[in-house]
């Protein structure tokens, strides 16, 4: 709130509707973060209380307290396979936004191009990964090239298809405007369609962060690695034979605070290079 | 008529010549069009929608070519900065602020910022935008933005300015005080302005000729003489010359439409 908003309720009177809508906001605001830690507290107490009640075996499902503990004791191992998987994860991600973007400037360049080319890309990004796998795992020899590549083929499509659409929504007097002043190819590239897909861009980016963490966990699991070099899936799938419950969820709570930490730092991102002119990244003025 | 009182234009600058626009749909845009723009004229092409006028904008600024006829364009040959368009919308860029905004014409005949700086800071003052060189347009009510939007225009120093109805979406007041600040402007600079607009009003404030088109197909129905002197200022809104100036255009303007009005004598038939 501002301090002129603030000055404002000091010196006018407000009508109770008003104070009644103010308190309505301070109320949402807070709630916004307190209810689903609450929430996330209540439904981890029932967790450790339904294994108490029941006397479930820790093998079948760890209590809470069991599974902090070995994220602890077992941090070095789970660490450093989720520095695995996050090597896989970001690399695919960059290789992504590479992939995508130039395809999709490589689609605006001609209508021919995006004509022949764009249904392979819906091909493959409607072909589950996993059934792609055991090709790849035929023609690539180079575990780390695989897992890349698969992780790639999951994360690149919302970028392409998103960044094609922004190249694509541009203005249509702004273009008139470049054509008038003799703007070649390349200008209108780099002054008018790279800055307009922006917001497009980073839309497809979130969601292709998330997905080059699930292409990578998965590629992972198809490939079946295992090795000190391996990645947080291949911990799960051990933990799985052994019967370690614990380091099971310990190694899923990690994967799950990894793509939340990926979704808000791309948020972040997002909102700081929008945030003077996008609408989506606008407060909200009433 | 004193010579004092006519708007001291020269002699012919682009002469349009039986120009005809059809679209891939068949719809005739444009047939046979006739007009002659002299050097400093400020133009006004009047009519309902859908008679083309902006589609005549179009053809004189290059950006799509006519079906038939010729646009022969005198004096030194127009390079592509001697045009400035400014269209209905501020059309400008939303991630750019107002300088970058007004820069981009220079800009994409590669002039540096820095060698820039000076014409868009002038320009700038000229719209009564000093100051705001870095706000983004979304900081900026709409008639500061079509301030940025004439800048922007402006920049090259054009010597001719199209204008496709610039100020319709603009609420009245702001609307006058463009009106008035674009008359000191050319009067200033004495560019050609071609301005297309719905407004009777408006057309008769600012232009010293104005061209009259109908629709169905488009084409060019009269034309008059705006017999007033400049400077035009707020009083000239409220003067007899104003209001009979109005009327005149005002019927022609129904003709052209097709309604029959009172005084549809004293104009020139094409």
């Amino acid at each position: 709130m501002s301090s002129t908003e603030m000055q404002g309720h000091e010196a006018v009177m407000i009508d109770a509707e008003e104070m009644r809508r103010a308190r309505q906001r301070k109320m949402e605001k807070t709630g916004k973060w307190l209810l689903p830690i609450l929430i996330m507290c209540v439904a981890i107490f029932m967790w450790d209380r339904i294994c108490v009640w029941n006397e479930i075996p820790r093998y079948i499902l760890p209590r809470p307290g069991e599974v902090l503990a070995t994220l602890i004791e077992d941090r070095g191992l789970l660490f450093s396979s989720l520095v695995n998987t996050l090597k896989i994860t970001f690399l695919s991600l960059a290789l992504a936004v590479a992939g995508g973007v130039g395809l999709s400037v490589l689609f605006t360049q001609s209508k021919w191009v995006e004509m022949s080319f764009f249904p392979f890309a819906v091909v493959l990004q409607v072909t589950p990964i996993v059934a792609i796998f055991p090709l790849i795992n035929i023609y690539v020899d180079n575990q780390t090239t695989k897992l890349l590549l698969c992780a790639w083929i999951v994360a690149f499509f919302p970028i392409l298809s998103n960044t094609t659409l922004g190249l694509n929504s541009v203005d249509r007097n702004l273009l008139d405007l470049f054509k008038l002043n003799g703007a070649s190819r390349w200008q209108t590239l780099w002054h008018l369609r790279l800055p307009a897909s922006m917001p497009y861009f980073l839309g497809g980016l979130k969601i292709a962060g998330g997905l080059a963490l699930i292409g990578a966990v998965v590629a992972e699991f198809v490939a079946g690695a295992s090795g000190l070099s391996s990645g947080l899936a291949s911990r799960i799938i051990e933990a799985g034979y052994r019967l370690n419950a614990p380091r099971l969820f310990a190694a899923l709570i990690l994967i799950s605070f990894t793509g939340i930490l990926i979704f808000l730092v791309l948020s972040f991102i997002s909102n700081r290079i929008l945030r003077r002119w996008h609408e989506s990244a606008l407060t909200q003025e009433r | 008529m004193q010579p004092a009182d006519k708007a001291k234009t020269g002699g012919p600058q682009l002469i349009l010549r039986s120009v005809g626009k059809v679209f891939g749909n068949d719809v005739v845009a444009l047939r046979d069009v006739d007009m002659t723009i002299n050097q400093g004229d400020f133009l006004s092409l009047l009519g309902p929608s859908g008679c083309g006028k902006s589609t005549a904008l179009r053809l004189i600024a290059g950006l799509s070519s006519p079906t038939s006829g010729i646009l022969d364009w005198r004096g030194p040959v127009m390079g592509k900065a001697d045009i400035g368009f400014v269209f209905q919308e501020p059309t400008l860029m939303p991630w750019a602020s107002v300088f970058d905004n007004v820069w981009l014409p220079l800009r994409l005949q590669g002039v540096s910022r820095a060698d820039a700086k000076p014409q868009v800071e002038e320009v700038l003052s000229q719209v009564n935008l000093t100051g705001f060189e870095n706000a983004v347009p979304r900081e900026l009510s709409g008639g500061m933005k079509m301030r940025v939007s004439i800048a922007r225009g402006l920049v090259t120093r054009p010597r001719v300015l199209l204008m496709d109805e610039p100020f319709a979406a603009l609420d009245e007041i702001t609307r006058f005080q463009l009106n008035s600040d674009l008359l000191t402007l050319w009067e200033r600079e004495r560019f050609t302005v071609i301005f297309v607009t719905h407004s009777v009003f408006e057309s008769v404030f600012l232009s010293n000729r104005i061209v009259v088109m109908a629709a169905h197909p488009g084409r060019v129905f009269g034309e008059m003489d705006v017999d007033a002197p400049y400077p035009r200022d707020e009083t000239f809104r409220t003067s007899e010359d104003y209001a009979h100036l109005t009327r005149k255009a005002s019927s022609l303007l129904r003709s052209a439409m097709g309604i029959e009005g009172e005084g549809g004598d004293d104009h020139v038939l094409h």
